[in-house]
């Protein structure tokens, strides 16, 4: 079964983050990287530009709406994400706390759906 | 047979076979559904018919064949086909001993108690599918409408089976502590039948029957776990002081105020009985620690003696809760002073009322009667229970009726 991982937190503080620590974090999300490589666990996984550059768009009786900003303004922002196919939502759990960002943010996980009748 | 008679073996059979059609079929849901098929069936065959040689295994193989019905009306083929050729596994025969069946109904109780849950839906669906109990007596005992009980176990089961939560028991690194939720789920079904004292008195009182004998399915079921049998010896012997508790006029009676002729020996007994088979595991811990405060209580040893136990409590369990009722025990013992600066020592506690009315028991004992009806006031703020606000409006009463005249202690 597949996984999404979303990852929040503060953008504030990784923006303000010397390089040389935010390399460190990188080697860490890296070795996690690879350790699901390994495990067969890693489907896709990428790090999303700030919220900054996040627009929003909606379309109401016809009309584009288009606003800049992300969907919810919030201090932990969702900041990449990684799918994992997991074979229990219990693996996946284990998986999404050793994404460096669960000992300082929030990683949210949610199974992708499966329609049960296909 | 009787209807108590036939409703003791729904309650006994019920969690077998809902655990092993949802262990093959994993799906809850349809496990549920096919179970609750096959004892309607139980109902109409068994009084007429007369009770199967194995009643077990009858409502196992007939529920087996009621989910293959249900799964061949479904409107799919590939998953169809699956489901029934997981069936295959289950035993077709009807008059089979119980003990052949595959018992999955530990792995249904970690289920049921998963942390990704909300603890509300845990204790919902543990005593749904593993006490048997039917919605609308769930419903009654939380004081919550039928439809909305209805709606927490069928959102519960959906997020089972939409996160993908595994039905198993745990693998030994994490046992330790989805152990420590099974228990918990079970003392919280245990305090809302004690604790509260509003709704149907039988209700309540069933309510902690049921957490006592779940609580013993679980003994049995992890034989080696001592905090289990503690979590037992617990409820035994705070059950067996429920008649002493609430006076005949409905008002709260504390522990020292209690008519001992009124408490279950019996209950007692087994309590004691129970605690001592956990400890012989010498792996001490927070349920088996207040057990023996509890037996402590029951069997009159002296309060310097019970304010100990607090202290290994604390060593093992250092939240503020624990922390309370050993300054409250250290109170008790003898030395109100030290209690009250280990309670004003607390932090995170001020909107437990409990806190606050443990500060004016202890400074009215001091004879500190203005700040003592200020921390009654203030835990009457926070207390909606009727029995306990009467409790404290009667303390707050005394006080200013005794003036600044040092109360003595009663402990």
């Amino acid at each position: 079964m597949e996984y999404l991982a979303l990852i929040h937190a503060d953008e504030g503080e990784w923006e303000r983050m010397p390089q040389v620590e935010r390399d460190a974090w990188y080697e860490q999300y890296a070795e996690f990287a690879r350790a699901a490589g390994a495990a067969g666990v890693l489907v896709d996984g990428a790090e999303l530009a700030a919220t900054t550059s996040a627009t929003t768009v909606r379309v109401r009786d016809d009309e584009r709406l288009v606003s800049d900003g992300p969907y919810a303004e919030v201090k932990e922002a969702l900041g990449g994400y990684f799918v994992l196919n997991c074979a229990s939502f219990d693996d996946a759990l284990d998986w999404a706390a050793r994404i460096p960002a669960a000992a300082h943010g929030a990683v949210e996980v949610r199974p992708v759906h499966v329609d049960a009748e296909a | 047979m009787t209807a108590p008679a036939l409703e003791a073996i729904f309650r006994e059979e019920w969690p077998r076979a809902v655990a092993i059609l949802a262990r093959v079929l994993g799906d809850l849901a349809l496990a549920e559904d096919a179970v609750q098929d096959a004892f309607a069936k139980a109902l109409e065959r068994w009084p007429r018919d007369g009770t199967p040689r194995s009643p077990g295994a009858w409502i196992v193989t007939t529920a087996r064949n009621r989910a293959i019905d249900r799964i061949r009306r479904e409107r799919t083929f590939a998953r169809k086909a699956e489901l029934l050729a997981r069936l295959e596994v289950i035993s077709t025969d009807e008059d089979a001993d119980v003990s052949t069946i595959p018992d999955d109904r530990l792995a249904l109780v970690f289920t049921c108690c998963h942390p990704a849950l909300a603890v509300d839906a845990r204790i919902a669906l543990t005593l749904r599918e593993v006490g048997g109990l039917a919605t609308n007596g769930i419903a009654r005992a939380f004081l919550v409408a039928e439809p909305t009980m209805a709606q927490r176990l069928v959102r519960a089961k959906r997020r089972l089976r939409e996160t993908g939560i595994p039905f198993r028991i745990p693998p030994d690194e994490v046992l330790p502590e989805r152990v420590a939720d099974v228990l918990r789920v079970l003392y919280l079904v245990f305090n809302e039948g004690y604790a509260a004292t509003t709704g149907d008195e039988l209700v309540r009182r069933d309510l902690c029957a049921e957490a006592i004998r779940l609580a013993k399915l679980l003994c049995v079921l992890l034989p080696d776990e001592p905090e289990a049998l503690g979590l037992l010896a617990l409820l035994l012997l705070q059950d067996s002081r429920r008649d002493a508790r609430i006076a005949p006029d409905g008002e709260l009676v504390l522990l020292a105020d209690q008519d001992r002729s009124l408490w279950d020996r019996d209950e007692i007994g087994e309590g004691l009985h129970v605690l001592r088979r956990a400890e012989s595991f010498r792996r001490p811990g927070p349920y088996q620690l207040q057990a023996a405060i509890a037996a402590g209580h029951a069997e009159g040893t002296d309060l310097a003696t019970i304010a100990a136990v607090y202290d290994a409590l604390v060593a093992v369990d250092p939240s503020p809760v624990a922390r309370l009722n050993r300054a409250v025990a250290i109170a008790l013992a003898g030395d109100a002073e030290t209690g009250l600066a280990l309670v004003d020592e607390l932090e995170g506690l001020d909107g437990y009322p409990y806190r606050h009315a443990a500060r004016a028991d202890l400074l009215r004992r001091l004879g500190r009667a203005e700040e003592a009806a200020e921390s009654y006031r203030t835990a009457l703020a926070l207390t909606d229970n009727a029995p306990e606000r009467r409790f404290l409006e009667r303390r707050l009463a005394e006080l200013g009726r005794s003036g600044e005249h040092r109360e003595q202690p009663s402990g």
